[in-house]
């Protein structure tokens, strides 16, 4: 498959990351080279074979229902760029 | 019960489904030790998992798999003992990490199905699809400020269940009957206080239109519809917008609409306008979620009576018509009531007692049942004084007015009152002389066979003793005074 | 007396000060020293030598009472993907500006708890993608092995990646160790380049909880240092179960430190023929050569084995790490903390998009858009699903061959430390620097490098060492026959002159 401009905008949209329309083309190329590359992978027969998720062998853990977090509004606001009467995360005006 | 609309072009019918988001109700969130209860000042009950943080790790609370599981068992589900906790990755203001922990592929309840209670008496099986664990988002306000929107993430990572039905359902009013039963359903097992005020319990309402018989049309998803009320008004408004766009010759865009309750309209959504694209995969931070059956069957032995198990024995055991069972069971604490008033004593009385006089009051004063100024066990008290032949039933009624107003037994009432039925053979002997010297024209027409006039003569006495006279004695004396 | 402090292993150090032949403020001092001279490496992004000092301070009255601890008194440099509490946090990204986390990782807070010091966050490929360091927003870090002429370096190499501010350092005698984390090769591959020893262990052995993820069902920390028993102490200090991440395993941390022997008698080493690929210069076969007849001299047996999907290991971890790393990096988006970039009147789609495209680096934004496609309606089962089937064949490979081997020994990295700039024009011959570490990394499975010798043109080539799941003991044991036999003594020209 080729990824074309339209593509690597409609990614980097989904992505929320701007892409100028100069740069469509060396990006679109690149991808292309890589997606060629990881492309190999039809050669392996995974038929019946189990997606592997994780390497980890062990048994989902469980939490006890307590309260043991937060209650630190001032502490998770310390590093936003708007910070609201110091009270909310504030963004550009988000219409429903 | 298909509730079919007519347009220009023929009758229509209209398919539901439904998504309910139940909130679980635990005291820390699904993934974080932060507080999942209500209330609380901006993002004051946020943990940095919540918020998004970097390096920060999700850890499941296993008391709401417990609440997921219990629930499964409550719609008739299949309980799968692995599943999966996928990302469903989106940008959004209240949205901290750019993606949601849901279950896409392996939920934890697969399918079930839940019996609606329609007025007529007769029961409607509605399919499940399934229930999944998720987390719930922050809140966004945007009249705080003219440019920007403020975000709260206190509810951000609050468990949620996304109970799905399947589009079994035809009418606003078999929609609105679901979500009263799946509420009555998640109290019961109390895994969601079925609050839809606060949250607890939000609807997304799919809606679809078709010519009867015809295959499924495209359907719109109604967001934010947050009561029973809201349910019926957005079905109905938005069947009547897509038949008239239909019958236009226009066609139905999937897409999502907001239910706006001030205009009792839905209207589409620009901030869902984007291509749905969430990208699931496995959280690679959780591995699968494997249940042990064993604790599947001790949490399944351990579940309470549910509203259908209960109505059908008020209606085996207490012989309650099928009406009055629903009306006791689809609130627990109705049904509670009702029982405690009804233990020990004649089950129809209590129930009469219960539907008629007291729910008619507390509906009169808009009052909850765990307001109720008389307790069950003083309602029982008062139908014991009217077993007992204390107060007549016609008593009993202005009785139970004074125990609701001013908080007191039957006894202390009838005492206060002086309401206690006369049954003093002796007294009414002379109340009844009395009103026979009283009333000879009544007596001369009763000895000239009008059996009538006896009954003028037994109010006579009743009026005489303001009410308080036994009126089978009244009765049983005055028969054999006259024939005497 | 200063420079031989810097010289010192980590285990040497610590009997040192456990003799009281010099104390920990001393050694830190010399290290602080040290970093101020490192400068032109351009390895740390912050340095906290007051941490350091404080921290040093605390170790000379813990060993004055005899309280002190695994590590207690030495000097490390955290990788910049660790939180640290209060101090500056990057993950070498501009996205990052400013971020000061709250809290400290598991594995840093162990460390300090062991009675380690932090000298200061070093640099890293931007979320530790990359195997050059050269994606780090604050600049290219210099491989000290690189030519120096006393003033200036005449020739830039790459000191590795993503861990390449943390192998700079240690190789540059100004750190005793460092963090590392590694997801296809991070830590062994810059501890090749640079002439020291890395390990990255078990997945699940050591907490993620407050490293800034990059690929989360491979990311694992890990130490690096000047040798296999420093690693060994480093990571006994580092591992142990967190309740705080659910893929951490509850199993006992063994102590490796007092097992570790280089004797190889009964042990069966494994040779994946699949690892003798072409293109690969001809000292680089020559050296993995040497050292199976180095771990047969100390007893091992050394079998040919085979791994037959090895060449589907790099892209499939091209798949599935971007995959990975496209969502845990989502919640870069200017509302939370660091980098916001608004555009005048515009909408949160636009802020959201002007932060990340100026807030994240090029390779970053590639293996963002690269992970997004995958998982896209349509493509995910034809890449996604694909690339997860084909990792549990790898996986699968190498539970067979272990059923009849103790460990595996091939190359490090396909070659030494390359220029600054080199490979950038083509990510994927880029990606090909990890074609001997990512498989292991696929399968979760414990691996080290450790130095075998210089190569021609004088840099140094690391030996690669895999393991069985949770058996960081045999790899330690046959990295140090390997360190043994291998007496690697040869200094960095950054110290030389
Ligand atoms: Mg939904
Ligand atoms: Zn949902």
């Amino acid at each position: 498959m080729t990824i074309d401009r339209a593509t690597v905008q409609k990614i980097a949209n989904l992505a929320r990351i701007e892409v100028p329309a100069n740069e469509e083309e060396a990006l679109a190329s690149q991808l292309n080279g890589i997606f060629k590359f990881i492309e190999q992978l039809n050669e392996v027969d995974t038929k019946g074979v189990t997606p592997m998720t994780t390497a980890a062998k062990v048994k989902l853990p469980y939490r006890k229902d307590v309260v043991s977090d937060g209650g630190y509004a001032a502490d998770l606001l310390a590093n936003a760029p708007d910070a609201a009467n110091d009270e909310y995360f504030a963004v550009p005006k988000v219409i429903e | 019960m298909s509730q079919l609309i007519t347009g220009k072009t023929g009758e229509w019918e209209i398919v539901i489904g439904l998504e309910v988001h139940a909130q679980v109700t635990s005291q820390s969130k699904l993934f974080s030790g932060a507080s999942a209860t209500y209330g609380g000042t901006p993002n004051s009950q946020v943990s940095f998992v919540d918020a998004g943080f970097p390096g920060m790790l999700p850890v499941i609370n296993q008391y709401c798999i417990e609440q997921a599981i219990k629930t499964g068992f409550g719609l008739n589900a299949q309980i799968n003992l692995n599943s999966v906790f996928d990302r469903k990755n989106y940008f959004y203001a209240d949205l901290p990490n750019g993606y949601q922990i849901s279950q896409f592929k392996q939920p934890i309840v697969g399918e079930g199905y839940m019996l609606v209670d329609m007025p007529d008496g007769t029961t409607k099986r509605v399919g499940i699809e399934r229930l999944h664990l998720e987390q719930d988002a922050g809140k966004s306000q945007h009249d705080q400020d003219p440019h920007r929107s403020f975000i709260d993430l206190n509810r951000a990572g609050v468990a949620l269940m996304e109970i799905v039905s399947k589009p079994d359902l035809r009418s606003a009013e078999e929609a609105a009957l679901y979500v009263k039963k799946l509420r009555a359903i998640v109290r019961y097992l109390g895994t969601c206080d079925g609050n839809m005020e606060e949250g607890s319990l939000r609807c997304d309402v799919n809606v679809s239109v078709r010519k009867p018989g015809a295959e499924l049309g495209t359907r719109c998803e109604i967001k934010n519809v947050n009561s029973v009320r809201f349910i019926s008004q957005a079905v109905e408004y938005e069947a009547r917008r897509q038949i008239e766009i239909i019958e236009g010759g226009g066609t139905i865009k999937q897409e999502t609409r907001l239910f706006d309750a001030n205009k009792g309209e839905t209207r589409s959504m620009r901030s869902k306008e984007d291509a749905h694209d969430y990208r699931y995969f496995p959280d690679p931070d959780l591995l699968p979620l494997e249940i042990d059956e064993a604790w599947v069957n001790e949490i399944k032995s351990t579940l309470p009576e549910l509203p259908d198990a209960k109505k059908a024995r008020f209606i085996e055991e207490h012989k309650l018509s099928a009406y009055d069972a629903d009306v006791l069971v689809m609130e627990k604490a109705k049904a509670d009531y009702y029982e405690a008033v009804a233990k020990g004593r004649d089950a129809k009385v209590a129930a009469n007692w219960v539907i008629t006089e007291l729910f008619g009051l507390l509906n009169k004063a808009g009052k909850e049942i765990e307001d109720s100024p008389v307790s069950a066990a003083r309602l029982g008290g008062l139908i014991d004084r009217i077993a007992d032949n204390t107060i007549s039933n016609r008593l009993a009624k202005d009785v139970f007015a004074v125990m609701w107003e001013e908080g007191k037994d039957a006894d202390t009432v009838i005492a206060e009152k002086g309401l206690k039925q006369l049954t003093d053979t002796g007294a009414i002997e002379k109340l009844v002389e009395a009103a026979i010297e009283a009333n000879p024209a009544a007596i001369a027409e009763f000895r000239s066979g009008k059996e009538r006039a006896l009954g003028f003569i037994v109010g006579q006495v009743m009026k005489q003793s303001q009410g308080k006279a036994n009126p089978a004695m009244v009765n049983e004396i005055l028969a054999k005074k006259l024939s005497a | 007396m200063t420079t031989q402090l810097t010289h010192l292993t980590i285990a040497e150090a610590l009997e040192g000060l456990k003799a009281k032949k010099f104390s920990a403020t001393e050694l830190t001092e010399a290290h602080i020293a040290a970093m101020a001279k490192a400068k032109p490496l351009n390895a740390f992004i912050t340095e906290t030598p007051e941490i350091a000092r404080a921290q040093a301070k605390a170790s000379d009255a813990r060993y004055a009472k005899g309280e002190a601890g695994l590590l207690d008194g030495i000097p490390l440099a955290i990788k910049d993907l660790y939180c640290t509490k209060d101090v500056l946090t990057t993950a070498s990204s501009h996205i990052l500006d400013g971020f000061k986390p709250k809290y400290e990782s598991t594995v840093t807070t162990n460390l300090w708890k062991a009675g380690a010091n932090m000298l200061g966050k070093v640099a890293l490929d931007e979320f530790a993608m990359g195997s050059s360091t050269t994606t780090n927003y604050y600049g290219n870090v210099i491989n000290p092995w690189s030519k120096w002429n006393g003033k200036e370096f005449t020739e830039k190499l790459v000191p590795g990646g993503s861990s390449g501010g943390s192998s700079a350092v240690i190789a540059a005698r100004c750190a005793m160790g460092a963090t590392g984390t590694d997801t296809g090769g991070s830590i062994r591959q810059p501890a090749s380049f640079t002439g020291i020893s890395g390990i990255k262990p078990t997945y699940g052995r050591c907490s993620r909880w407050g490293i800034i993820a990059f690929a989360s069902s491979l990311d694992q920390a890990g130490p690096m240092a000047r040798s296999v028993k420093d690693c060994a102490l480093m990571l006994q200090a580092m591992a142990g179960h967190d309740p705080k991440d659910s893929t951490s395993v509850d199993v006992a941390v063994p102590d490796w430190v007092k097992k570790l022997a280089p004797q190889m008698k009964g042990k069966r080493i494994g040779i994946p023929k699949e690892y003798r690929v072409d293109g690969i210069p001809k000292e680089i076969d020559d050296m993995w050569m040497k050292a199976a007849e180095w771990l047969k001299a100390a007893g091992a047996e050394i079998v040919e084995v085979s791994l037959p999907h090895t060449k589907y290991a790099v892209p499939t971890y091209y798949i599935i790490a971007p995959a990975e790393c496209s969502s845990n990096l989502a919640r870069y988006d200017g509302v939370k903390y660091g980098l916001r970039e608004e555009v005048e009147g515009g909408s949160l789609a636009d802020m959201y998009k002007a932060t990340r495209r100026a807030g994240f680096g090029k390779e970053v934004r590639r293996r963002i858009l690269v992970g997004t496609y995958v998982l896209s309606a349509g493509y995910y089962d034809a890449y996604y699903t694909k690339a997860l089937c084909v990792r549990a064949k790898i996986a699968e490979d190498f539970r067979k061959v272990f059923e009849s081997v103790d460990a595996l020994l091939t190359p490090t990295a396909p070659s030494t430390a390359f220029v600054i700039g080199a490979n950038e024009d083509d990510p994927v011959k880029m990606y090909l620097n990890d074609i001997f570490t990512i498989p292991a990394s696929l399968a979760g499975l414990p691996c080290m490098s450790v130095p075998g010798g210089l190569a021609a043109d004088s840099l140094p080539l690391g030996l690669h060492v895999i393991g069985k799941p949770f058996d960081e003991q045999t790899v330690l044991d046959v990295s140090l026959a390997l360190e043994e036999a291998a007496k690697f003594t040869a200094m960095p020209h950054f110290l030389a002159a």
